[in-house]
């Protein structure tokens, strides 16, 4: 009797199963018939184009046309948002972004607010981006120790990424500020309210360090999967040789760890150039312009600024998006350098 | 069939009221200094039982989406019905002409033709809105740090210098900030002017920043060095953006803060009586003792579906009774000719806020009359904002104070060939 109950049950689910597929089946029926007759014209090929149009179609209205829009409201110029009243300029605006006496110099520059930006947001991203991999790698390291309470300490490290932005910089506004938590903490030692983010080289120190506490904890988990990645039998022989702790990191972990930190270093590039919310809520890009990079120039010239110039604003996200695509190549290159090598091996 | 009759007109009674409903939306973008938000939804809500057929919707927004997110709304064809703006000269063009919908278009040249002109384009008679209120700049004055400190407060004819020594002194005694003026060209333009600066060219157009001007920013830029201003108001930002000093003010860290009457509402509420404070009208400087005139108009737009509606809705706003309430609810300087002439009583029973209002009233009778052409000359805003960049630059030491000069005319001049 039991058997029975047994075997029924398997059986029963399957029927189930094949009364909820029928109408499925019969809808896949359906759609098979034109797709055969697709097939048939176009061959087996043509058929990628048939499931990739979609995308296509949604990365067409998405990103494509508003980037050719961009391009061309970059060739016009005025105050005017609406493309039939700016006037068409040709390459005017990049000649205007490019007027320069002296590239290094900004204030010879005609758009000297543009290249101050571009000045800041390079040396804002070596220091960011090496502070990064400076502090994701130390912190994936720790973290991938045998600590007790481990995944609560991991939490603890990937928490801020769960932040918004802007939360992040009203946080450090906060404790930053003249009134603020870090004044109050310091006054017992003796010292003086201090404008931390009226200061040029304090308002740089706190923007690198807090997108850096924002942003560490996604890096680091990125390296810490790459750690566990990493056989503990390397490990053991190396013990067993008596290799010093800075030999192992040497000859084990940062060569096995070499692609998932070209795909950090990459990632983290992007990122800082294109750096802009919790700075822009931290210091308002002061003091003076001191911590105003591309992507806030792009926004106050185009949008914020009643001198606001659409035209120009266009032209430097242009020179942006350039800049992007060459971070990007370089990954694919790294990335797909790192898969021959791993292939090879 | 007699079931699909049923869904049929449930559908048709569903899809005409949601017709019914949009076809009397009249959408007010809405921004509040003190507390007069609340004033104005108390208004709104009457209008609305009066008037069923009209759905009123306050949207309450920061100045900052006033000024930075509807102009870029106006250029692309969209935005509210009707929207609560400082900056009415340079967006002229995108204002509905109410005149022929209101019911009484003389009553609105009777009461608020005097700043008509500030809010509709030039040459043209259009009765586009009024003015919520009227604001002139002026400073304000910690008055319990001053005696604290053992010091006079200056006279009614002190000069920018006078008030920056005797500030500094109470700022030294008190361990507070001695001055602050608010991040943005208009708050400066006053003082900028009473040294005798002159924005506006013969041809109407911007002109080059002259020595008027360059006395009071060259002072300005001075007491930033020097500790007197508090630097981190305008070293705070980047660009053009706003930003105002009142809660350092209100938080008891000022001796002296420049601003303007629509502060008074703002600090009737949150410094109660914390402090004693009040307004001493606008510093002299070697022409003038002038602040700038100004104020926040409610205008109509022109890309409503509704105009009808919105005309009623401003009808109402406009006339002489909700003008007088709002006026001596929110404590602001009635615009409308006929309230303004008659008996407003403000209600509060604070003798800071009622002596402050008085003294606004009174110092806005030496007003220079370039103060008064600012606010309805087109290129203002433009002006303002090149000297809000740049002279931020030159106090957080990027720039020379000469160059700002040169980039400022530079900057405008841009702006005035592009458009």
């Amino acid at each position: 009797m039991a058997e029975k109950t047994v075997s029924s049950e398997p059986a029963a689910k399957a029927g189930l199963q094949q009364a909820l597929l029928a109408p499925v089946r019969l809808a896949m029926g359906i759609v098979d018939i034109p797709m055969r007759a697709w097939q048939k014209l176009t061959g087996v090929n043509g058929m990628a184009g048939v499931f990739l149009a979609p995308n296509m179609l949604i990365f067409s209205i998405f990103v494509l046309l508003p980037l050719v829009i961009n391009f061309i409201y970059s060739t016009t110029s005025g105050g005017a948002i609406f493309l039939p009243n700016r006037t068409y300029v040709g390459a005017e605006q990049y000649r205007i972004l490019f007027d320069c006496r002296s590239y290094l110099d900004p204030s010879t520059c005609a758009a000297d607010t543009f290249w101050a930006a571009v000045r800041n947001t390079a040396v804002f991203v070596v220091f960011q981006v090496s502070a990064m991999l400076v502090a994701a790698l130390a912190t994936a390291l720790i973290l991938n120790r045998e600590l007790s309470n481990r995944g609560f300490w991991r939490a603890v490290f990937f928490f801020p990424v769960l932040l918004s932005p802007v939360v992040v910089g009203l946080i450090w506004k906060w404790i930053l500020q003249r009134q603020g938590l870090l004044n109050y903490a310091l006054s017992p030692f003796g010292f003086e309210p201090f404008s931390w983010l009226s200061d040029r080289f304090w308002a740089f120190f706190f923007a690198v360090f807090v997108s850096v506490w924002a942003h560490m904890g996604f890096y680091a988990l990125i390296l810490l999967a790459g750690l566990q990645a990493i056989p503990r039998d390397l490990y053991e022989a190396a013990a067993m040789d008596k290799a010093s702790p800075t030999r192992i990191f040497r000859r084990i972990t940062l060569p096995l760890l070499m692609p998932n930190l070209i795909v950090v270093l990459v990632l983290a590039l992007i990122r800082a150039v294109q750096i802009f919310d919790e700075v822009f809520v931290l210091t308002g890009g002061g003091p003076g312009t001191s911590t105003m990079y591309i992507t806030q120039f792009i926004y106050e010239t185009g949008f914020a600024s009643s001198l606001r110039n659409p035209g120009l604003a266009s032209a430097a996200s242009i020179l942006m998006g350039i800049v992007l695509v060459i971070l990007t190549l370089i990954q694919l290159a790294a990335s797909s350098r790192n898969e021959k090598k791993g292939k090879r091996q | 069939m007699t079931r699909m009759k049923s869904i049929g007109a449930a559908f048709a009674a569903v899809l005409l009221s949601s017709v019914a409903a949009h076809a009397g939306d009249v959408r007010i973008m809405w921004y509040s200094d003190g507390g007069e938000g609340e004033v104005i939804k108390d208004l709104l809500a009457r209008f609305s039982k009066a008037n069923p057929d009209v759905n009123v919707i306050l949207d309450e927004v920061s100045y900052d989406v006033v000024k930075e997110q509807l102009p870029v709304q106006l250029e692309a064809g969209k935005g509210p019905d009707i929207a609560r703006v400082t900056n009415l000269k340079a967006q002229a063009q995108h204002w509905l002409d109410l005149r022929p919908l209101l019911a009484d278009a003389k009553y609105w040249d009777e009461n608020f033709g005097a700043q008509a002109d500030w809010m509709r384009p030039d040459g043209s008679n259009a009765i586009t809105g009024f003015m919520t209120q009227l604001t002139l700049t002026g400073g304000f004055v910690n008055k319990t740090l001053f005696e604290q400190a053992g010091v006079e407060i200056p006279g009614p004819k002190a000069t920018w210098d006078d008030w920056a020594a005797a500030a500094k002194k109470v700022a030294d005694s008190q361990k507070v900030f001695a001055m602050a003026i608010d991040r943005s060209g208009h708050r400066v333009s006053g003082p900028n002017i009473s040294y005798g600066a002159n924005y506006i060219a013969a041809d109407g157009k911007p002109a080059p920043i002259d020595q008027g001007a360059k006395e009071f920013l060259s002072r300005f830029v001075k007491w930033n060095e020097d500790g007197t201003v508090n630097k981190d108001v305008w070293v705070s930002a980047a660009g053009s953006t706003y930003r105002a000093a009142a809660e350092d003010f209100i938080n008891g860290g000022l001796a002296y803060y420049y601003s303007g009457s629509w502060q008074v509402s703002g600090f009737a509420q949150k410094i109660g009586d914390s402090f004693d404070w009040i307004m001493a009208g606008s510093p002299c400087g070697t022409v003038a003792c002038s602040g700038m005139q100004g104020g926040a108009g409610l205008v109509a737009v022109k890309y409503t579906k509704n105009p009808k509606d919105v005309a009623k809705v401003m009808d109402y706003l406009a006339s002489a009774d909700v003008q007088k309430e709002f006026a001596e609810r929110s404590l602001f300087i009635p615009a409308h000719k006929g309230v303004a002439a008659g008996q407003v009583d403000f209600k509060t029973d604070n003798p800071h806020v009622k002596a402050a209002l008085k003294a606004f009233v009174e110092s806005a009778g030496q007003t220079a009359p370039a103060a008064m052409k600012l606010p309805g000359w087109k290129w203002s805003d433009a002006y303002y904002s090149a000297i809000v960049a740049r002279i931020s630059q030159v106090i957080a030491g990027e720039m020379k104070l000469d160059d700002a000069y040169a980039r400022i005319d530079e900057d405008i001049k841009a702006k005035v060939g592009g458009n």
